[in-house]
């Protein structure tokens, strides 16, 4: 398993970028294909201004990524960066082995047993 | 320690773990509902989990954070659902800002608890989970839990060894 170190101020950008519903739903929508900006724009009840604003915000923390098919720009998941279902899973999996490791360690420490509060 | 199973369900952002420890179920019920104990396991070594507020009861909460490498702190909470000692608790937890205020802009999970009795002795944990969706998965996994992995892997392979 890979395991990407990402310093606070990609964390930061992440999260701004995903702190707004539109451009949740934009992740959401180019994870499952890729896009172009124009087909999103249709989507939302906001000029193709706004929605391209949007894109470029979600491009600057690096969860998209847009590429030029002839006059259209396709919006597609960086898959690095948001990871698919089955991949997240992994790690919410592993975070809780590691849980239930130290549980398991804290139950065979002989200080641990029998003590009630 | 053993993890018996696990189930994972990408279709409808759900896990269910299944681990069977060697341990009367008061004592791993204790794990949950001593602070102090809950400290020592639910964050990673490099990053421990200091409990604030702990309210272990029906729309109790729990605040806490955690203490990273660099001294850094991430708030997280509990919201408490439903308490049924020493066998389930359903709770949601997600994350704070620096102040320790609930930061309803960030994802959170709603999870279920289940311990019982083995009939051969010893105690089974079950922890189902849900996650709202693929993005909040996301967002929570790039949410300080890479440090986690890391360190959780770590710890891991270091038993293997």
């Amino acid at each position: 398993m890979v395991v990407r170190t990402l310093t606070q101020d990609q964390v930061d950008e992440m999260f701004h970028a995903l702190a707004d519903a539109t451009r949740r739903d934009i992740v959401s929508r180019v994870l499952h294909s890729e896009c172009s900006v124009s087909a999103l724009a249709a989507r939302y009840d906001m000029s193709f201004a706004a929605v391209q604003k949007h894109v470029a915000v979600l491009e600057r923390a690096r969860i998209v990524t847009k590429k030029r098919n002839g006059r259209e720009q396709l919006v597609q998941a960086n898959i690095d960066a948001v990871r698919d279902a089955a991949r997240v899973l992994d790690q919410f999996e592993e975070l809780w082995r590691g849980r239930i490791v130290r549980m398991g360690d804290l139950l065979a420490q002989p200080k641990g047993k029998g003590k009630k509060q | 320690m053993t993890v018996t199973n696990v189930h994972k369900n990408p279709d409808d952002c759900t896990m269910t773990i299944t681990a069977e420890f060697d341990a009367p179920i008061e004592h791993v019920w204790e794990l949950w509902k001593d602070p102090r104990k809950l400290e020592r396991w639910w964050g990673p070594p490099t990053y421990p989990a200091t409990m604030v507020d702990f309210d272990l009861s029906p729309g109790g909460t729990v605040n806490y954070y955690m203490t990273g490498p660099n001294g850094e702190h991430a708030g997280g909470w509990w919201r408490i659902f439903a308490v049924d000692a020493p066998h389930s608790l359903d709770f949601e937890d997600g994350f704070s800002d620096e102040k320790g205020v609930p930061n309803p802009t960030m994802p959170s999970t709603i999870s279920r608890v289940t311990l019982s009795e083995k009939p051969t002795g010893g105690t089974r944990m079950t922890i189902s989970s849900k996650w709202a969706s693929l993005v909040h998965m996301n967002q929570m996994i790039a949410m300080g839990m890479e440090e986690g992995m890391t360190a959780a892997m770590g710890q891991i392979d270091g038993l293997l060894a």
